[in-house]
């Protein structure tokens, strides 16, 4: 799994890559809350492009940075979610923190 | 039931090893080929329940977790995952989505997953002694 941010203006996007579980979220968790904290933007976006799987893992690591975001007066997107992450965030009803995006493949 | 074909595997409980647990089972039911979003169902429980035993079962200390796999007739999967851990007081409650006894960032929909991605999953546990997740699927292969 890595983690590779970027920073606009006043939002930090994060390109997820490779497989969310327990494992993995500790080690990515640290550093998107350190740019976060940081630089303080107004928007998060959590891409999941690159995910090639995800377990519930995934629903805390988006839970956690929500929270911390709403700590700092800002927001969350989650986009490029594949059909089995889109299925697991479901579960946690991921879909009222924020604005959530599934892959757009999926539409086809 | 009878099993058609089984896999068994006994390995450290790591939470490293939480993705080969479920690459290695997916691996092997690559014999009934499963689609893909079966084998991704699979996957995530699987990857639920060992990593229920990493964190839970043996509080992220030493360990062996035990997976067994049996293909049963008509592509019937069951997947048994064993620890020697702690156990669980109550798991009626265990079970409860979003019920968690870490704090952090464990979201408490393990049991959630793996109830909604399988078709029956059953949990004994005694306290002291460990918890064991059966989990059954059937796999119907092409078609999506």
């Amino acid at each position: 799994m890595a983690a590779k941010i970027v920073y606009k203006q006043k939002e930090i996007c994060v390109y997820l890559d490779g497989e969310i579980d327990h494992h993995s979220a500790s080690l990515i968790r640290v550093s998107i809350d350190e740019a976060v904290t940081g630089k303080r933007p107004v928007l998060l976006v959590l891409d999941f492009d690159k995910v090639t799987f995800m377990d519930s893992s995934g629903i805390g690591l988006v839970m956690g940075r929500y929270k911390l975001m709403k700590s700092l007066g800002g927001k969350i997107r989650v986009q490029g979610l594949s059909a089995g992450a889109y299925k697991v965030m479901c579960l946690a009803g991921i879909e009222r923190l924020g604005e959530v995006k599934q892959k757009e493949a999926v539409y086809k | 039931m009878k099993s058609v074909n089984e896999l068994r595997m006994v390995f450290d409980s790591k939470s490293v090893n939480e993705g080969f647990a479920r690459v290695a089972v997916s691996s092997f039911l690559a014999c009934i080929d499963p689609n893909i979003e079966e084998l991704t169902d699979i996957k995530t429980a699987v990857s639920e329940a060992v990593t229920n035993s990493v964190v839970h079962g043996y509080c992220e200390r030493e360990g062996k977790i035990y997976i067994t796999v049996s293909i049963l007739e008509k592509n019937k999967v069951k997947i048994r995952i064993r620890d020697k851990g702690v156990g669980i007081e109550n798991v009626e409650k265990a079970m409860e989505p979003l019920f968690t006894t870490v704090g952090g960032e464990r979201s408490g929909l393990g049991f959630a997953v793996m109830e909604s991605f399988m078709d029956k999953v059953r949990v004994s546990s005694e306290p002291g002694k460990g918890t064991t997740v059966t989990m059954e699927k059937k796999i119907f292969g092409k078609r999506l």
